[in-house]
């Protein structure tokens, strides 16, 4: 077999078998599913138990203003208080609320008496209707209809249209945009220095653990580079692959159990992170209606293709780098110097993702998409907005360029690194390395 | 028959000479020890042959053959500086570390079998290098170095970090290792070890060849002429200086009447010389030939050696 796969097959299995992976891949989605189904979980829980409340009030400006809902039920009484406190801690009532008569000029009370502790929720909602009901009764005294007030208040909702140019005009809605580009761009940067670190960690050990001079013995520093690099890439994919899958088999269970009524509540599908965050913004059901309307329009071809592709193009590029660190100094401690210019390029992406996502069509985000080492985070983040096919095509032939430059030049430092002991490398020594032939 | 020829080889590093024109020999079959004090250019040499770095200029056969990519799964290399995966299995390990030297993986798992066996040490298969003593971890090391079968092997101070009962195994193994038709180059301080199992030394100092030849061919040229007698029955003598020819280097009475010194004899002195010259002060007991140790003639060469740059 050959010996490049034969590393990589090593690389792969020994990582794949250790606890901790498989205790992050499965504990991965369930965390993310339990993030979406746990209130689902809890609403319905509290749903099936009703309230019943005692209402007295002394003002009689609240009759039938509180409304009856699954949860509450109130009662109008009109017992002296001292035996209603009596009849809420015998059971009769779950909670008393009781509205002493104001004093001139001075703003309405309210007390509740609980058996227990008073809900949020009730609180909050019993403080609206009586805050409604008094804001009116003000309205009126001053001569104004608050009819009036309702209908002067008023939602605005923009619609954006993307026209193309071959003419078409596809529905587009920003938040989306920004959330789609911004999740993947994240996953990227995430998943390189994750996943990079892990290369460099790995060299790190051959070093330390001396098999190094064994395993040159058998096979080129190259050979042994890259069957490291692209066995830690398969790792990363079989971790994310996994997540997806399990992430959806994990809903698809949840919404059985739960019934599709509930989850119909919750987006559906595979970019399930991009619409949770876009739906917390957006409350009105005619805004997710068209939530899913663009959704649907989105091209996700182009983005799953370019994600993978900067996802995998991104990873080598930097994975490179990282082992050539790994082979230029003899413990993790040392790596400090030089994970910071590497690692430069990557946080600026992040760092600038705001300003990308307001202009993702300026020069800055043209260039910094062009350029490779920037280019798998700031082009994510452009592409949901639409960008031309040239110039995608043009920043991922950059990027295997990029990639493979850095593959050679981390070989040169690799090759000379892993055999060096004991010196304190710096970067006038580095480009000693690069320069031997 | 040469196995390995060395023709001028030349390696240097960023500002020192490693190898300068090393020229070697090592005939077929036979142990070839390669000595030198630390920073002589051993490594860099063994690296060489070990196809790690490349030299500068100079040549390299190997069996008649110019060194060449394949000729990695024809050699075994055990580094002085050793280690294996520690987090892997041992039996799982050794495999992966012949798979990369070639060796089919069934073929693979058959001979570790039997190394298991012959080592006693079946029961380690399933466990992790980590678990290991460093002297289980060292017979591990050696069983990887030899399993693909090689027909040279380069061990790097094998000895080291072994007690003395698995030191006399691993010799054994060696040797066992030349009968059945390895080439073995060795390379080591330990001069005790090279007198008892090389044929063949070459000395390295400063990225030179100061010395190559069979063991016993240096040890002949390196002999001083000098004699060990012990005599009894002495009734005086020995005083003063000894006649021309003679030289008295160490004396010790061991009675009134019983003496042993070691005496160098001038060049043209033959050994029956001294004898005739001895007999008269009384019965000799024993009478030898001191021949240098490999150990004197290792520091004599490289002191030498500093003494002319």
């Amino acid at each position: 077999m050959n010996k490049t796969l034969l590393i990589l097959q090593r690389e792969y299995l020994t990582r794949v078998k250790k606890p901790s992976f498989i205790v992050m891949t499965f504990l991965g989605p369930l965390l993310m599913v339990m993030l979406m189904v746990v209130p689902i979980f809890l609403a319905t829980l509290s749903e099936t138990e009703v309230k019943k409340i005692a209402v007295l009030d002394e003002t009689d400006w609240f009759r039938a203003k509180f409304e009856n809902d699954e949860s509450y039920i109130y009662s109008y009484v009109n017992d002296d208080l001292d035996s209603l406190k009596a009849q809420v801690l015998r059971g009769d009532y779950n909670t008393l609320l009781y509205i002493p008569k104001p004093e001139l000029n001075i703003p309405v009370n309210a007390i509740l008496f609980n058996a227990k502790q008073a809900s949020l929720s009730l609180k909050a909602s019993i403080r609206n209707t009586i805050k409604t009901e008094v804001e009116n009764r003000k309205l009126l005294s001053s001569g104004i209809d608050p009819e009036v007030i309702k209908s002067s208040k008023t939602t605005i909702n923009i619609q954006t249209i993307k026209l193309d140019d071959d003419g078409q005009e596809s529905k587009s809605y920003t938040e989306v945009d920004v959330a789609l580009g911004m999740i993947t761009s994240i996953l990227i940067y995430f998943f390189i220095f994750m996943f990079g670190s892990l290369v460099m960690r790995g060299v790190i050990e051959e070093k330390t653990s001396r098999i190094i001079e064994v395993m040159v013995s058998s096979v080129k520093p190259f050979q042994l580079m890259m069957g490291k690099i692209t066995g830690i890439a398969l790792v990363g994919l079989t971790q994310f692959l996994l997540w997806v899958v399990l992430t959806l088999g994990l809903y698809s269970i949840f919404a059985l159990i739960f019934g599709p009524e509930a989850m119909s509540q919750l987006p559906v599908g595979s970019n399930v992170m991009a619409q949770n965050l876009a739906t917390e913004q957006i409350n009105n059901n005619a805004q997710i209606a068209q939530v899913f309307e663009v959704i649907h329009s989105i091209d996700f071809g182009v983005i799953i293709f370019s994600f993978l592709i900067y996802f995998i193009g991104g990873y080598l590029l930097y994975a490179a780098m990282f082992a050539a660190i790994g082979s230029a100094v003899d413990n993790e401690a040392d790596t400090q110097q030089f994970m910071l210019p590497v690692s430069i390029p990557l946080i600026l992406g992040i760092v600038l993702s705001g300003f990308i996502v307001d202009n993702p069509d300026s020069s800055i985000a043209f260039w910094l998409s062009m350029l490779p080492l920037t280019s798998p985070v700031i082009m994510m983040i452009r592409i949901p907005f639409g960008v031309p096919y040239w110039e995608i095509a043009l920043s991922m032939i950059l990027l295997v360029a990029g990639f493979v430059f850095t593959t050679w030049i981390a070989a040169k430092i690799y090759r000379t690194g892993i055999l060096m002991y004991g010196k304190k490398v710096n970067y006038k020594e580095l480009w000693k390395w690069i320069r031997y032939q | 028959m040469q196995f390995i020829h060395i023709q001028h080889v030349t390696k240097a590093y960023a500002n020192h000479l490693a190898l300068d024109k090393v020229s070697l020999s090592v005939p077929k079959q036979t142990i070839y020890g390669l000595l030198g004090p630390n920073g002589a250019g051993k490594t860099s040499l063994i690296r060489i042959i070990n196809q790690i770095t490349a030299p500068d200029s100079g040549e390299v056969f190997i069996d008649g053959e110019k060194l060449q990519p394949k000729h990695i799964a024809h050699i075994g290399y055990l580094p002085e500086e050793r280690g294996l995966y520690k987090k892997m299995k041992v039996g799982e390990q050794a495999i992966y570390l012949a798979q990369l030297k070639g060796v089919d993986k069934k073929i693979a798992e058959k001979r570790l079998k039997l190394w298991f066996e012959r080592f006693e040490i079946t029961g380690w298969w399933n466990r992790k290098v980590e678990e290991l003593s460093k002297g289980m971890q060292q017979k591990i090391q050696f069983v990887v170095t030899v399993i693909h079968e090689p027909k040279l092997l380069i061990f790097d101070e094998p000895f080291s970090g072994f007690d003395p009962i698995n030191v006399n195994i691993l010799k054994e193994e060696i040797l066992r290792l030349r009968e059945e038709g390895a080439t073995i180059i060795f390379s080591t301080h330990n001069m005790s070890s090279v007198e008892e199992l090389c044929d063949n030394i070459a000395l390295i100092d400063n990225g030179i060849k100061i010395l190559e030849g069979s063991v016993k061919e240096i040890k002949q040229q390196y002999r001083t002429n000098t004699f060990e007698v012990h005599l009894t029955g002495v009734s005086g003598g020995f005083e003063g200086p000894l006649p021309n020819g003679f030289q008295l280097i160490t004396k010790t009475m061991l009675s009134p009447d019983e003496i042993s010194a070691s005496i160098r004899c001038e060049q043209h002195v033959k050994a029956n010389d001294l004898l005739e010259f001895l007999m008269p002060y009384g019965q000799i007991v024993s009478y030898k030939e001191v021949l240098p140790s490999m150990h004197d003639i290792f520091i004599q060469q490289i002191e030498s050696q500093k003494n002319k740059n």
